[in-house]
């Protein structure tokens, strides 16, 4: 489903401080995967993961999804195919400050434009599932870790996205709560989502849910 | 029925930037709150003075076509009453007539008062009419004896016949009105000299001529035509206006400078938030967008907010806080209530200008991070 | 916890609870220009109904041949702007006030109150 074929990033290119974080990455990542990203710090992942969820583009190199070439789209077609296609489930979470969670899940889907009921409809079911239904009121703010990673997961499916990717989601949560996270990873599976996590978290990539590791070094498939 | 998805998306957009401010309460509440007290300093001054020019327009229209003084050495001297005759002959001047009035300081208050002959219904002798101003503020009633110093040294005591309307103090504030032998007794000035002169010119185009030809029939004359009258008031009060406008021209600068620096460097946290946004799939209008209608909410409120207070203030209230400036020195400040008359125009203008370098200036800086890939976000 | 049937309900926009917040905000400022609108609506029937007195200054004005309002009676040529007097200290424009660039920072001359106040009996007689 997607593909990348020899991906190059740089940062502050034809600067004293260039660094490459990618350096020739192919690999082709299924549908209805659970992918795993791995490698020490500084290996590129987390770059990868960019490159392949639409967040950058290229250096040089081709991403593929469904096919289609996305590394030469502009910024607003880009905006919308990851708006349909990703949701992203950030390392540090990331919700917004001063908003309540339900406002916050809701986020996602405001340039739509859909109707306030359908949406609230929708964020409701989903924090549900997910059990925050008791705190939709509460500011972002006041949560704990892992109701944070809940409320940020919520917002990641909100579009109802193909694509879930997570950046590193078990480095400010203890086992319980990861081991609450791989539960809630089985359970999109089952709905039939791809999973695009990075981690060097062994709890993680060791799992029974994963179904593939790819491992990193240095920007390079290790 | 569900409104427009873009109708729907503003409003989510709404939502978002409400949050967003109340992060900071009390900061924000303040910024609208001393914008808006700029804006009402502004718009209380505009509209007092719109209001004002209208009211002089309107109530100096009656005022005499044409008015001829006498110039001496370039100074202001009585006029004989036999250029009536030359000046009656004049094509277009239907009538004419000496006026009598002039000033009279009086130590007690330290105010000067308006002595006038009215020509119509002239008090009788020995008495006198007087504004409500100067009647308040001297302490006279009907039938109270008012005595004042004549030319000679001599007092000359005037009984009070009646006072004025006081719904007319803006034109009769320090009015005395005296019958014409005693002004003359008064200020000793000999009958057949006149303070000046008034001409009746029933055509309005014919005025700037009937004008010139005074000038060369009588060279030693100042001819000033009402239309010169009421020009001097439109341009007065916009003096006034403008010193009041220089002085707040400072703080409206110094509200900018804050303002612009507020605005312009967007801080990490906001630049990360941007880039948030981005990631979770928001476009780069949308995130203009949602930073415009920032800037339209603070300046559009603090503008509503502040016009509004101000034509409360201007026409409910008087305009109680010019007082002190438009008094000046006077001890005769008539107490008058302004009839409310706004020029649409000066008041899209002002906001305009409150709101479009307000918004500009919110929305500009955030240009590059909006349009900057979100990669960003995730490396920290 | 808010029940899913109460915020059906809510949800069909009767009430100021199912608003966000942002469109409270939105409201507010539509009722503000609404305010700013009737200004200018009022601004029209104000000075309507202020029409008669209005004409009645008028004919005043009129009647007793005047040329200036009764604003600044603070010095002699300030009271008559439109027929000030040419030799009047630094008059370049009729309506100029600064006759004393420093004017606008020195008071009129100091004068005891008491000694003018009582020259008042003198000068006033009260019935």
């Amino acid at each position: 489903m997607i593909e990348l074929a020899d991906v190059r990033k740089a940062f502050n290119q034809g600067q004293h401080n260039e660094l490459w974080a990618v350096r020739g990455v192919t690999v082709h990542l299924e549908a209805n995967r659970t992918t795993v990203l791995r490698g020490p710090s500084g290996s590129g992942k987390t770059t990868l993961m960019t490159l392949i969820g639409c967040l950058a583009r290229p250096t040089s190199g081709r991403v593929r999804l469904h096919g289609r070439d996305v590394s030469g789209m502009t910024e607003r077609f880009l905006t919308e195919l990851r708006r349909q296609t990703f949701g992203f489930v950030f390392q540090q979470f990331n919700l917004v400050r001063g908003l309540t969670v339900e406002e916050n899940v809701m986020l996602p889907a405001y340039p739509l434009g859909v109707p306030r009921r359908d949406l609230l409809r929708r964020v409701h079911a989903l924090l549900d599932t997910l059990d925050l239904g008791a705190h939709a009121q509460a500011k972002a703010e006041w949560l704990s870790g892992g109701q944070a990673q809940r409320a940020a997961i919520a917002r990641a499916l909100v579009n109802d996205p193909e694509v879930i990717l997570a950046d590193e989601p078990t480095a400010n949560l203890d086992t319980e709560l990861s081991q609450r996270f791989l539960d809630i990873v089985a359970d999109l599976k089952r709905q039939g989502k791809t999973l695009i996590i990075t981690s060097h978290d062994p709890l993680v990539y060791e799992s029974p849910q994963v179904d593939r590791v790819v491992s990193l070094r240095d920007g390079h498939l290790a | 029925m569900p409104p427009h998805p873009w109708l729907q998306r503003q409003r989510y957009l709404v939502d978002f930037t409400v949050g967003a401010l109340g992060r900071r309460k009390g900061r924000n509440l303040a910024l609208v709150a001393v914008y808006a007290l700029i804006v009402f300093v502004l718009a209380s001054v505009l509209l007092f003075s719109q209001a004002l020019r209208h009211e002089a327009a309107t109530l100096l229209s009656g005022a005499p076509e044409v008015t001829v003084q006498r110039l001496v050495a370039g100074r202001h001297d009585l006029i004989p009453g036999t250029y009536l005759e030359r000046l009656g002959k004049v094509r277009g001047v239907t009538d004419a007539r000496g006026r009598l009035w002039g000033y009279y300081y009086d130590p007690v208050v330290a105010a000067n008062y308006t002595l006038l002959v009215s020509p119509d219904d002239p008090p009788p002798a020995g008495k006198i009419r007087v504004g409500s101003t100067l009647a308040t503020t001297r302490g006279l009633g009907v039938g109270d004896v008012l005595s004042l110093r004549g030319h000679d040294g001599q007092p000359y005591a005037f009984t009070v016949d009646a006072t004025l309307s006081p719904d007319s103090a803006l034109l009769t504030a320090d009015l005395i009105l005296v019958n014409e032998q005693d002004f003359r007794a008064f200020f000793g000035i000999p009958t057949g000299l006149y303070t000046d002169l008034i001409l009746t010119v029933p055509n309005p185009r014919e005025v700037t001529k009937v004008a010139e030809k005074v000038l060369r029939a009588l060279p030693d004359t100042r001819p000033i035509v009402r239309e010169e009258i009421l020009r001097t008031y439109a341009a007065l009060f916009d003096w006034r206006e403008g010193m009041v406008m220089v002085l707040l021209s400072g703080a409206v600068l110094a509200f900018i400078i804050f303002a612009w620096d507020k605005a312009s460097g967007l801080s990490a946290e906001e630049r990360r938030e941007i880039g948030v946004l981005k990631a979770i799939g928001w476009e780069t209008s949308d995130v203009m967008a949602m930073k415009l209608w920032e800037g339209l909410l603070i300046s559009v409120f603090a503008f509503l907010l502040g016009y509004l207070a101000a034509y409360v203030h201007v026409f409910g209230l008087a305009a109680a806080l010019f007082g002190p400036v438009l008094k000046g020195w006077s001890v005769l400040y008539p107490d008058f209530q302004l009839s409310p008359h706004v020029e649409a125009f000066q008041v899209f203008t002002l906001f305009f200008l409150t709101v479009f370098p307000y918004a500009l200036a919110t929305v500009v800086p955030v240009w590059r991070a909006a349009i900057a890939d979100p990669d960003a976000v995730m490396r920290l | 916890m808010a029940d899913r049937g109460d915020l059906d309900r809510a949800g069909l926009g009767l009430g100021l609870k199912a608003l966000s917040r942002g469109e409270r905000v939105l409201l507010a400022g539509i009722a503000l220009f609404l305010l700013f609108l009737g200004t200018f609506i009022h601004a029209g029937i104000a000075a309507d109904r202020a029409e008669h007195a209005t004409a009645a200054n008028r004919a005043l004005a009129s009647r007793l041949t005047l040329t200036d309002l009764a604003l600044f009676t603070e010095a002699r040529y300030t009271r008559n702007l439109s027929q000030a007097d040419l030799h009047a200290a630094f008059q370049d424009h009729p309506g100029a006030l600064e006759h004393f660039p420093t004017g606008a920072l020195v008071g009129p001359p100091h004068r005891d109150p008491h000694a003018a106040a009582s020259l008042a009996p003198e000068t006033t007689l009260s019935r």
